[in-house]
């Protein structure tokens, strides 16, 4: 076992965040087997070193300096008060909708009559991208319903942000 | 001032206007706030601005702290990100851990010290000396999780990074700086045990 490995064991055993059975098995390294021992004592060394390092002190100014500048200050509001969950929903609503009518269309245009496992990746490889009509997409009665809902959903919004708008006019 | 309150009841106190009951806030955590950006920062008085920097933040927003964790995650959350902007608009290297020029830039720094500074550090200082020598990574990692009383959980939290990525940066940081200890200060290491 590599001198890495050993440290991060012991670490661990150190940090307390080895397992039941991994601490037993160290306990018992540590009673039989020297370099465990020797490396054990020598992280367990920096280990106290460490949680006895002091802190820094700022200046002592420091704490007058900040109650000056806060003087100036307010409290933001909470970002919850003033973020429309409505409008967070909303967003949520379209994206979903926009996926779950990709995915209908593209069920839709699947051939699923045909029980050759190979169709569908020998029909990918035929399609040549510069002959698509995409005037056709729009014409399916799907993507038309779709498309409807998007912008009803969209003037909705629209409708929301003008009137929570009017309100905060209002009130100022 | 009453100062046996705990953290939330502090906090409430100042959402309805004693902003008066901040100063107790910034009287406890001043000097782990500016450890933890010493550290990452190196100059003291960069350092100092930057630690004075977050504390404005923090009560600017302190309205946004939920309790869902303790207020030192929440503020030292600042402190992380307030220090990482702060090296960003120095053009500071942000350090990656294998990051060989701060190695370097460690190393020339410490052949000065070597000389005639060693034998008069106490063996804290030369821990405090040898976290110095680290990059702002390891450092930060350091000062977290061994003074600013924060569990590998939190910690990792603050860093916004995997509790286990967490585990991994810590034992990385703390082998570099036992390399650190044992390169610079060989005599005082040999005496620890």
């Amino acid at each position: 076992m590599n001198t890495n490995n050993i440290e991060e064991r012991l670490w661990n055993f150190i940090d307390g965040t080895a397992t039941a059975e991994e601490k037993t098995v160290i306990e018992q390294l540590l009673a039989n087997n020297a370099e465990w021992k020797e490396k054990y004592h020598d992280l367990l060394a920096v280990n106290k070193l460490l949680e006895a390092s002091e802190l820094e002190a700022p200046s002592m100014r420091f704490s007058k300096n900040v109650m000056e500048e806060i003087s100036k200050l307010h409290i933001a509001p909470a970002a919850k008060n003033y973020i429309n969950k409505k409008i967070i929903w909303g967003i949520g609503f379209f994206f979903i909708t926009l996926l779950i009518g990709f995915l209908i269309y593209g069920f839709g245009q699947m051939d699923w009559t045909s029980s050759d496992q190979g169709t569908i990746s020998k029909n990918i490889n035929k399609v040549d991208l510069t002959k698509i009509d995409f005037s056709k997409f729009f014409n399916n009665s799907w993507v038309n319903a779709f498309m409807m809902i998007n912008v009803v959903l969209g003037l909705v919004l629209l409708d929301n942000y003008l009137t929570n708008k009017r309100k905060e006019f209002r009130k100022q | 001032m009453s100062t046996g309150l705990n953290d939330n009841e502090i906090i409430s106190k100042v959402l309805s206007g004693d902003h008066q009951a901040y100063a107790i806030l910034v009287n406890r955590y001043q000097n782990y706030v500016f450890t933890l950006t010493l550290r990452m920062i190196k100059s003291r008085e960069d350092a100092e601005e930057v630690a004075q920097d977050v504390f404005i933040k923090a009560y600017k927003y302190l309205a946004d702290f939920k309790g869902a964790s303790k207020f030192t995650t929440w503020l030292y959350t600042i402190v992380n990100n307030t220090c990482i902007s702060f090296l960003r608009k120095k053009k500071l290297d942000i350090h990656s851990l294998d990051n060989e020029k701060v190695f370097e830039a460690a190393d020339n720094q410490d052949s000065g010290m070597k000389a005639n500074m060693v034998e008069q550090k106490s063996k804290l200082a030369m821990v405090n000396e040898s976290i110095n020598l680290l990059n702002p990574d390891d450092a930060q990692i350091i000062t977290l999780f061994y003074k600013a009383e924060q569990s590998l959980e939190e910690t990792a939290k603050i860093l916004g990074i995997e509790t286990n990525a967490a585990k991994v940066r810590l034992f990385r940081a703390r082998t570099r700086l036992k390399e650190k200890m044992e390169t610079n200060f060989a005599e005082e290491v040999r005496n620890l045990n």
